[in-house]
């Protein structure tokens, strides 16, 4: 399955699972976990009993059957579309978890017991602690980390990622999931979950929003939603004894109308579904969230830690350029370092065989036949080959080279160069042929390009982000003022992350970062919002929130955007649904006393035809707001960077202004549709 | 007309520039600072020593919740059993005033320990100078006194970073009384007894009249009490008809002193905020939506009131403004500035009949108390108008993609859950009581109370239930109040609204103190912007305007176009 992509439309078998459900939701102990709702499905249970009685006596309070009918049927459609929201969005999960549930069938293991001996189990019966063996071709039975051997996984089935990936043991890459296939080699495992409780259960449960906790926002959003329906209840009873004593007697269906249309039905039937949509974003980056309390917390980040590699650069240091001693060696040096690199399994070494072959330097094999090649020592740190006609060529850093080489005066004219290209934050590597240093080879750390766009929209965010990195901090200085970072740790250890993440939060930042290895946990689990990559260790994930799973640096800046994007969407939507009430008072209120206060007729500024159809045209349009609204729950607000004050004013205009007009035209627009029925 | 708006922009502006000051001196006191008053202290230390407190000592919101109550429960027992047995004592009763009936009694010292001061009785022919004086006036500081207090509770609340002490509640109450309320009095009082109002200890007044009739004119130490009633937004006046009294109120200039007494200490706890937290420019942000709404509702009073009465003008009558049932010392344009003065904060003294305002202005009186904090009551009415705030920043912070901080502080589901309460507690209180009068009146249209038909009738009921869940106190006069039906029901909606409100913010405030303080970034919600006013005051029309939109729609509204 390709998590990323599926789902993107509601397939036809989503929308009916949709529809089911609208019904199933019904139940009042699930329609009761969202207070707006089940006061109208309260309502609509009212009407019933209302429309019922009024077939059989007939008074004041009452009202005409058909008329009740209608409004019965309006607010049960409401609750129906509240359910929908919900359901629908849920959908897309269901789906996600479909697919991944076919991964997770039942294979055989080759466990390997106390003495030694291989013997054939069902992955269901894999414990943890337990060890098996899987060999190139085979289904990976449960989730584990290699204690021994290397192995390229397929992990598409989790990631959607086709390209294979290595997994070796006593790496920060060692942890395998069930479900996976093995491509090439064999490696022993040891399992790390119980049955159930696995990497995929846990996502399968996740996509499919079974134990979907409320977040803290949602709560509290909850709750003030809760209260204002409470004061509409107080409004709309209250009003039954005052219109009693100014002979304006009010109909039971036009009280239940004018509460349902007050209480906040938009933001009360779309609630859950922003929540699981926030959730459903994060997926479709790839991103397994733990809870959709992390995806809220992560619009809150004030301070992301970024490793170096990776996220800011591209991969490692690469080779820039050659500088000869003199002019005229100049393709003796390419050739050299050619020749040097060709054993040396270092990325700076592929590097420069890179760079070499596309400067056109070509050498054939047999010129190394019978070398020797001299691997790096941290004590010399030198490396190079020995060729076999006796020449030896070593490259290494530039004060270890000038040790080894004899022509140290000659060498002064370099001196210069090799002091420019470490202040321009590249890392200089001198090349020397039988003791004779011929030039010098640039390294430098590429950064990758729209990096620094990316922090500075994030600065307006208000986000700081702080680089890590083991580089000396005058590299690191360059490094961070070229990508535009606000600060830098270098030198950086496992430990100094994690102080830096306590120092912030001790002055009450929420900082973010991401991580792979086992010494990462710590960090992790410090951080308010820590994102282990999937091809990290299981400590590390563990320890995390979330869980990119195409390990990709760069993501925490996205993740960022969704929580803010979820946020939004949630306010935008509450306010609009507030802001209607403005409209819907303007048409209910004149027609509530139409008949006994004529007077009043002057609030209906709407002009709308009759009081019926005005009570009618306000239900409706209550109803209908929320499936109109479904497709900006699902896809969110847009995030625009552009500052906290303008945001707002913009948002206001749209969502604010737009929540007091919307129903004005809307009910307008209703009435003159349905006035010709009534 | 010019001379009449001149006149009433003297008012706001000078109550304007007096409370900058005011508020800067407001948070000397707070923050313990030297006062010129400072003579005082060894006596309030003593005096607060020997009732076994210990000023020095700091208390958490529950503590100082539990102090404030237990100090106003004194205060109620004190003045309702003094009522009950007030024709036992002796002296300061020159006209032998005799024993209250118990639920008046039980109502009168209600209203005067809620800082509501909804008279069902009328001073001057039920109130010995000593019950005046020692009870009411009394009533008057200490009701006000608390107000304050828990104000400068939730300032420091807001202040503190990761602990729960707020303060001490019997300092802070001392210190209000004594170095705000009592000094300000003083120079009230003087100016009052400049312009005339008397302070005497001599009973009824023979006087003849110009046609040569013997009446008897009541009088008494009028101006302390006026001066507090105003300064303390207590609204108690010595007489009946409260500051439309000669007595009271004599002429414009004293008219003038009285408002801008009124206006002036809720005016300035805004700024005192603003010193107090070192966010004056957001103290300017809440000071301009109040104003807002302030300068629009004496702008709709004024236009209605020159309007003139549309049954006097169809009689062919009168052709200019209304003026029934005010003062022609203070023309219509004075008397509606008051109107909206007196129930912005919460003080309920009047200068002209609000119910014989046109049906507009008198909804504007309505709908001031109904939203309740525009400048508020002292104390309190900067405590109701911290919850509007609260909802504004958790709706606005959502909007902007971050979980919502006031001050740094997140808001999250306790502060809500309370937060929502109080706001909630406001129209329950007013509209379940408006409806419970309102069915028992349906049900016996007999009772007799109501003395005004239909849509006027039932502003008056509305009116009334609102003064006392906003502590106001101020009557829509043509409702026999004094019966033992609303002295109770009265009496307890003042209770409810009046210590709910604090307690539940002090409970909110206490939470937040203990939070940790989170910096602000480019990414935080900025209070000082337009947006978030805009916020803030649709939150305030949205949210309370609206509960209350079809009660004022029977009320006012149809009134309005009925006539």
């Amino acid at each position: 399955m390709t998590t990323a992509s599926v789902n993107k439309t509601i397939t036809g078998e989503g929308l009916r699972f949709a529809f089911l459900q609208s019904f199933v939701k019904l139940n009042p102990r699930i329609l009761i976990k969202n207070p707006v709702m089940f006061m109208v499905a309260l309502g609509t249970l009212v009407m019933v009993l209302v429309t019922l009685i009024s077939l059989l006596q007939t008074s004041d309070s009452l009202g005409t059957p058909g008329y009740n009918l209608v409004i019965t049927l309006i607010l049960f459609v409401t609750v129906l579309f509240g359910n929908f929201a919900e359901a629908i969005a849920e959908a897309k999960g269901k789906a996600q978890a479909d697919s991944l549930r076919k991964t997770r069938q039942d294979t055989k293991a080759k466990k390997i017991l106390a003495n030694g001996e291989i013997k054939s189990v069902s992955s269901s019966e894999l414990r943890k602690g337990d060890v098996f063996l899987v060999e190139a071709g085979e289904i990976i039975p449960a989730d584990g980390e290699i204690i021994a051997g290397l192995a390229s996984v397929d992990e598409s089935a989790i990631t959607g990622e086709s390209a294979p990936v290595i997994r070796e043991a006593e790496t920060d890459h060692n942890s395998v999931i069930g479900g996976t296939k093995v491509l090439s080699d064999q490696i022993k495992v040891k399992v790390v979950a119980e049955p159930g409780e696995s990497f995929l259960d846990k996502m399968i449960k996740l996509v499919e929003g079974a134990n979907r906790q409320k977040t803290p926002n949602e709560i509290a959003l909850t709750i003030l939603l809760a209260s204002f329906t409470l004061v509409f209840l107080i409004v709309t009873v209250t009003l039954k004894p005052f219109g009693d004593l100014v002979n304006a007697p009010i109909t039971i269906a036009a009280l239940v109308s004018l509460f349902v249309c007050l209480i906040p039905t938009t933001i009360g039937g779309l609630l859950s579904a922003i929540g699981i949509a926030g959730m459903d974003r994060a997926l479709k980056a790839n991103l397994i969230a733990k809870s959709g309390k992390a995806v809220e917390t992560a619009g809150d980040i004030d301070i992301l830690l970024l490793d170096k590699t990776g996220t800011i650069t591209i991969g490692n240091r690469k080779a820039t350029n050659f500088y000869p001693l003199r002019e005229e060696d100049r393709e003796k040096l390419n050739r050299y370092a050619a020749i040097s690199s060709f054993g040396d399994p270092t990325p700076e070494g592929k590097s420069i065989l890179e760079l070499t072959k596309s400067l056109g330097v070509t050498f054939s094999d047999r010129e190394l036949d019978n070398s020797l090649i001299i691997k790096f020592s941290a004590e010399t740190r030198i490396s190079g080959v020995d060729l076999a006609d006796g020449t030896k060529i070593r490259k290494g850093s530039w004060n270890s080279i000038c040790f080894w080489s004899t022509n140290r005066e000659e060498l002064k004219f370099l001196e210069q160069k090799v002091k420019e290209i470490a202040a321009n934050g590249g890392t200089p590597l001198a090349l020397a042929v039988d003791k004779k240093a011929i030039g010098v080879i640039q390294l430098e750390d590429i950064i990758k390009p729209g990096i620094h766009e990316r922090f500075d929209r994030l600065r307006k965010m208000g986000v700081r982000t702080v680089m890590v990195t083991g580089d000396n901090p005058l590299t690191a200085a360059y490094i961070a003022k070229k990508a535009g970072v606000d600060d830098f740790i270098a030198e950086a250890k496992p430990e100094n992350k994690l102080n830096y993440i306590k120092k912030e939060q001790a002055e009450g930042k929420l900082v973010a970062m991401m991580g792979d290895g086992t010494n990462d946990a710590p960090a992790l689990a410090q951080a308010d919002l820590g994102v282990a990559m999937n091809s990290g260790t299981q400590a590390a994930k563990e320890a995390a929130n979330m869980v990119d799973l195409d390990s990709d640096p760069t993501k925490l800046l996205e993740v960022i955007e969704i929580g803010k994007q979820l946020l939004i969407t949630r306010g935008n939507v509450t306010t609009f649904s507030i802001a209607n009430d403005v409209a819907k008072y303007f048409a209910i209120v004149p027609a509530l006393f139409a008949a006994a206060i004529p007077g009043l007729n002057a609030l209906n500024i709407m002009n709308l035809s009759s009081p019926d159809s005005a009570i009618l045209s306000a239900v409706i349009f209550n109803a209908i707001i929320i499936p109109l609204l479904i497709p900006l729950a699902l896809g969110g607000v847009k995030y625009r960077p552009i500052g906290a004050a303008e945001l707002l004013t913009k948002n206001l205009l749209i969502y604010g202004l737009g929540g007091v007009v919307v129903p004005f035209l809307g009910i307008k627009l209703i009435d003159l549709l349905i006035s010709g029925l009534l | 007309m010019t001379t009449e708006l001149l006149g009433i922009l003297l008012i706001f502006l000078a109550s304007l520039s007096l409370a900058w000051p005011l508020g800067k001196y407001i948070t000397r006191v707070f923050t313990d600072q030297s006062t010129f008053l400072d003579f005082l202290n060894p006596m309030e230390e003593k005096l607060l020593r020997l009732a076994g407190i210990n000023p020095s000592y700091s208390m958490d919101w529950k503590q100082n919740a539990k102090a404030l109550l237990g100090l106003n429960l004194i205060f109620f027992f004190f003045a309702f059993l003094f009522l009950l047995f007030q024709g036992a004592h002796p002296f300061w009763n020159p006209v032998r005033l005799g024993n209250w009936e118990p639920t008046l009694a039980f109502n009168t010292a209600v209203s005067f320990v809620t800082n509501t001061n909804l008279q069902h009785y009328s001073g001057e022919s039920g109130a010995s100078y000593f019950t005046q004086l020692l009870v009411f006036c009394w009533l008057q500081f200490v009701s006000a006194g608390t107000g304050i207090a828990a104000c400068a509770l939730l300032f420091q609340g807001l202040k503190n970073d990761r602990t729960s002490q707020l303060g001490n509640f019997y300092k802070l109450f001392v210190k209000s009384c004594t170095r705000i309320l009592l000094p300000l009095a003083v120079v009230v009082s003087l100016l009052l007894v400049l312009g005339g109002t008397p302070v005497t200890f001599e009973g009824l007044r023979e006087v003849t009249t110009l046609e040569g009739q013997k009446i008897n004119v009541a009088s008494g130490p009028v101006a302390p009490m006026v001066a507090i009633k105003q300064l303390g937004t207590n609204g108690g006046g010595f007489f009946g008809p409260n500051s439309t009294h000669p007595f009271e109120n004599p002429n414009y200039l004293t008219n003038v002193v009285e408002n801008i007494s009124i206006l002036l200490i809720p005016m300035a706890l805004v700024f005192t905020f603003g010193f107090f937290l070192n966010r004056k420019k957001l103290a300017l942000v809440f000071m301009g939506v109040m104003t807002l709404l302030f300068l629009s509702f004496v702008a709709i009073s004024i236009t209605e009131e020159l309007k003139g009465s549309p049954s006097l003008r169809e009689l062919g009558l009168s052709s200019s403004s209304n003026l029934e049932g005010k003062e022609l010392r203070f023309g219509s344009m004075a008397s509606s500035l008051w109107g909206v003065s007196t129930t912005s904060t919460s003080n309920g003294s009047v200068n002209s009949m609000h119910d014989s305002h046109t049906p507009i202005s008198g909804g504007i009186f309505l709908l001031d108390m109904m939203i309740n904090a525009i400048y508020g009551g002292v104390g309190v009415g900067f405590i109701n108008f911290f919850l509007y705030v609260i909802i504004a920043v958790f709706i606005a912070g959502q909007m902007i993609g971050r979980t919502p901080d006031f001050l740094g502080k997140k808001i999250e589901a306790p502060e809500i859950k309370l937060a929502s309460l109080v706001i909630l507690l406001h129209p329950f209180l007013i509209l379940a009581g408006t409806a419970l009068a309102s069915y028992s009146l349906s049900l016996d249209p007999e009772l007799g109370w109501l003395k005004n038909p239909s849509y006027h009738g039932f502003s008056e009921i509305l009116y009334e239930n609102t003064s006392a869940a906003a502590n106001n106190g101020s009557g829509f006069e043509g409702l026999g109040d004094n019966t033992p039906f609303w002295n109770l029901l009265t009496g307890i909606i003042m209770l409810l609204g009046r210590f709910l409100p604090i307690i539940g913010p002090l409970a909110l405030v206490g939470s937040l103190s203990f939070k940790k303080s989170i910096p602000q970034s480019s990414g935080s919600l900025k209070l000082e912007s337009m947006a978030f006013g805009v916020v803030l005051l649709a939150v305030i029309l949205i949210v309370t305007a609206l509960s209350f939109f079809p009660a004022l729609a029977l009320g006012p509204i149809a009134d309005y176009f009925s006539i």
